[in-house]
């Protein structure tokens, strides 16, 4: 998003990258309106949606917590001529992102109406399964270089564990979709029935910053004031559900878990896993599931989406970075539509081996999400 | 690991800690051995009500720090059926006579600010400032302390920050981690005033009241990752302070994060720049990235370390933070983050030892150029 990275001495290296084929991990699309969703619900779902609307711990029903800086989080160009939402009409992705950007492959996040974290879980279960056929039928059907998520509402673990059941068949879905804030950490073992069934499916589960989970974002410091806190606040969550991931032996009950975290940059993961790794060793008594070192879990079980990516003060620090959490786990992601919106061309500010940005670019998804049909 | 040229004894003549410059130890834990212990320092009425609800007899031990868990204390400085921290000799011998320490900060972890009272949060306060004043710093004139404060009544901070602010022992303010509200809250404002003007650091010390969850996705099973979540905390923390403006309003104000660990600033500060260079029209009065405010204000005493197993690693993390000046060396006795005295990671060397081992607080405690 930032301006300086419009220099002229990155223009030469757009032109020479620019047949590269991209997968973008993190897509977001939207309903024109809420009517488009009315085909895939029950009539008893369909009324609760139109009488009393979403319900979520926080303080707005009809908007995010902290008003945005941008109209719908959105790129100020990213709005369809045809009307609706960004992000809402297929041709108008297709001409302003698919087709320039080299998308081979696009995944589906749909954030819209904060399906997976609803207070009344049947209500949230019926939108969630509304929202995931929605995905198929008027997206993924229209358009081969879309991929679909299996979006679930953790703390309703039971539909969760169901809704994966009746996902699981058609390949269109790639992941399945969880908010990564919800009642209670998600390494917590009430919430393994999901994980059990993502592995059965073998299906990757991602993790889109976000979700509603009635704690204040402020990492146990209280209520925030600014988006510019939230924005970065999505990060200390992010570590907060990787630690207890790893701390309550996922990984140890789980051994082919795989875990996307969508949305949260990544040059935080080192320092977090030496944190991590150091005071295991003063704690190990109290956590007796873990059998090896806290980083070694990390780096077998989880994948990292690029956007927004950090950006060091010495551009080259960010390499460094890859290099400890191996170039096969960054996958490269926009978040089109939405304002800090990262373009493929300008992403990367340091010039990185031909065989390093395949695999960031599209090789590293296609090989996790199965799209070497593509 | 150490960098140390000469042996102890032969720095100590010359006024050097064991690390061959001279020493401030910004982290150490001196313990209250119990609630009993405070009494002479109440009021009548608030003896009768520790005597009569058997309040003497309870335990404020922070959730954050079981007193008997492994982090909580080295085996070596534990006190046998004592507890960590509550002995003055072996405080002495250990903490300041093995390192060569010219000064060390105490920081008193007892929960007064935990209290859900306003009224006994105070008392509790100015009682933990009395005994410390007396049977601290009195015994040993290396010891200096922070001040001790209600903090979710702002009001009645600044009456306990001005009847210690004449004594010049007292070099900091100390609040938690993880409190009520973000630190950066206007509400939090008339402490720092008043900071500002006694010359008072604002000390934020790892650990929480646990008014709510200690994440944003409720809470954890282990104190594993309590302690680990820490630095997301702080990282909180910092949003707070930068974005409501707290260092364009008290602009020669420093905050001390103590045991916060530092190996996360670099990251931190990326992030918070770019996005701040993103969305800063929603807080005008931020003029400067992120990043170089936090040079500018913050200091970070270094234990825990969080190492990288590879120094090298240790080494780019420093350079990333970009600035000599941020760093204060600690011990954080007694609790346990490093063996014998390797307390200084090898990469803190040469010029910039000296710098975090002495100058960085100097510049950062202003009180302790003013002597006693």
């Amino acid at each position: 998003m930032s301006m300086d990275v419009l220099e002229p001495r990155t223009r030469p290296v757009r032109e020479r990258q620019s047949k590269l084929s991209v997968v973008d991990c993190d897509i977001h699309p939207a309903a024109k309106s809420a009517l488009e969703l009315k085909p895939y619900m029950p009539q008893q779902w369909w009324e609760h949606l139109t009488t009393f609307g979403s319900g979520v711990r926080q303080n707005f029903s009809e908007t995010l917590a902290y008003p945005r800086m941008q109209a719908e989080v959105s790129r100020v160009d990213a709005w369809p001529p045809s009307g609706g939402p960004p992000g809402s009409d297929l041709d108008f992705m297709r001409a302003q992102h698919l087709d320039p950007n080299n998308v081979e492959r696009g995944i589906l996040i749909p954030l819209r109406m904060n399906a997976g974290s609803q207070r009344n879980l049947a209500f949230g279960a019926a939108l969630c399964r509304a929202i995931n056929e929605w995905q198929i039928e008027t997206w993924c059907r229209k358009e081969e270089r879309l991929r679909g998520s299996i979006q679930v509402s953790a703390d309703d673990v039971k539909f969760s564990v169901a809704e994966i059941e009746r996902c699981a068949a058609d390949p269109t879905y790639v992941q399945v979709l969880i908010p990564p804030r919800n009642l209670e950490p998600l390494g917590r073992e009430r919430y393994w029935p999901i994980f059990e069934a993502a592995v059965a499916a073998n299906r990757p589960i991602a993790m889109h910053v976000g979700g509603v989970s009635g704690s204040p974002a402020g990492a146990g410091t209280g209520t925030i004031s600014y988006y510019v806190e939230e924005h970065q606040s999505l990060v200390q969550a992010m570590q907060a559900v990787l630690v207890s991931l790893v701390v309550e032996g996922v990984f140890e009950r789980f051994p082919t878990l795989k875990i996307v975290m969508v949305e949260a940059g990544f040059a935080w993961l080192p320092a977090l896993s030496w944190r991590l790794d150091t005071q295991w060793k003063r704690f190990k008594a109290e956590v007796p599931q873990l059998k090896r070192l806290p980083s070694e879990y990390i780096r077998e079980h989880f994948w990292f989406t690029t956007q927004p990516i950090e950006e060091p003060e010495r551009p080259e620090d960010l390499d460094r970075i890859i290099d400890w959490i191996g170039e096969d786990r960054i996958m490269f992601s926009t978040d089109y539509p939405h304002w800090d919106f990262d373009d493929p061309n300008y992403v990367f500010k340091t010039r990185m081996s031909e065989t390093r940005r395949r695999k960031i670019f599209s090789e590293n998804a296609k090989t996790l999400f199965n799209l070497r049909d593509a | 690991m150490v960098v140390a040229d000469a042996g102890p004894r032969q720095q100590a003549k010359a006024g050097n800690s064991i690390f061959g410059h001279p020493a401030i130890d910004c982290d150490i834990h001196p313990a209250v051995p119990n609630t009993k212990a405070l009494l002479p320092y109440f009021d009548d009425y608030w003896q009768e009500q520790l005597l009569t609800r058997g309040i003497d007899r309870l335990s404020f031990s922070m959730s954050s720090y079981p007193p008997n868990a492994p982090i909580s204390a080295r085996p070596d400085w534990r006190p046998k059926g004592a507890r960590p921290g509550s002995d003055f000799d072996m405080l002495k011998s250990q903490a300041l006579d093995a390192f060569g320490t010219r000064y060390a900060i105490c920081n008193v972890l007892f929960g007064a600010s935990a209290l859900h009272s306003e009224d006994m949060a105070a008392v509790f306060s100015t009682a933990l400032n009395e005994w410390l004043a007396r049977e601290w710093l009195d015994r040993d004139p290396r010891l200096r302390a922070s001040i001790v404060i209600p903090t979710e009544s702002p009001d009645l901070a600044v009456e306990e920050i001005e009847r210690r602010a004449a004594d010049k022992r007292f070099v900091q303010i100390l609040m938690l981690a993880m409190g009520d509200k973000p630190l950066g809250r206007r509400s939090f404002w008339p402490i720092y005033r008043a900071a500002e003007k006694y010359g008072l650091p604002i000390g934020v010390h790892a650990g929480g009241t646990y008014r709510q969850a200690p994440t944003s996705t409720g809470w954890p099973s282990y104190f594993l990752e309590d302690y680990v979540n820490l630095s997301g905390a702080f990282e909180s923390q910092l949003l707070s302070l930068i974005s409501e403006g707290v260092f364009a309003k008290f602009p020669d104000l420093k905050f001390v994060f103590a045991e916060s660990g530092f190996c996360w600033l670099p990251a931190f500060m990326w992030r918070a720049s770019k996005t701040w260079r993103g969305v800063r029209t929603e807080i005008p009065w931020v003029k400067r990235a992120p990043a170089e405010i936090i040079r500018d204000h913050i200091r970070v005493t270094i234990q825990p370390v969080d190492a990288p197993p590879d120094p090298a690693q240790l080494d780019m993390v420093i350079e990333q933070i970009g600035s000599d000046r941020m760093l204060m060396f600690s011990t954080d006795y007694p609790h346990w983050q490093f063996e014998g005295t390797d307390a200084l990671p090898a990469p803190l060397a040469g010029d910039l030892a000296r710098k975090v081992l002495h100058d960085n607080a100097m510049e950062t405690y202003t009180r302790l150029r003013e002597g006693r």
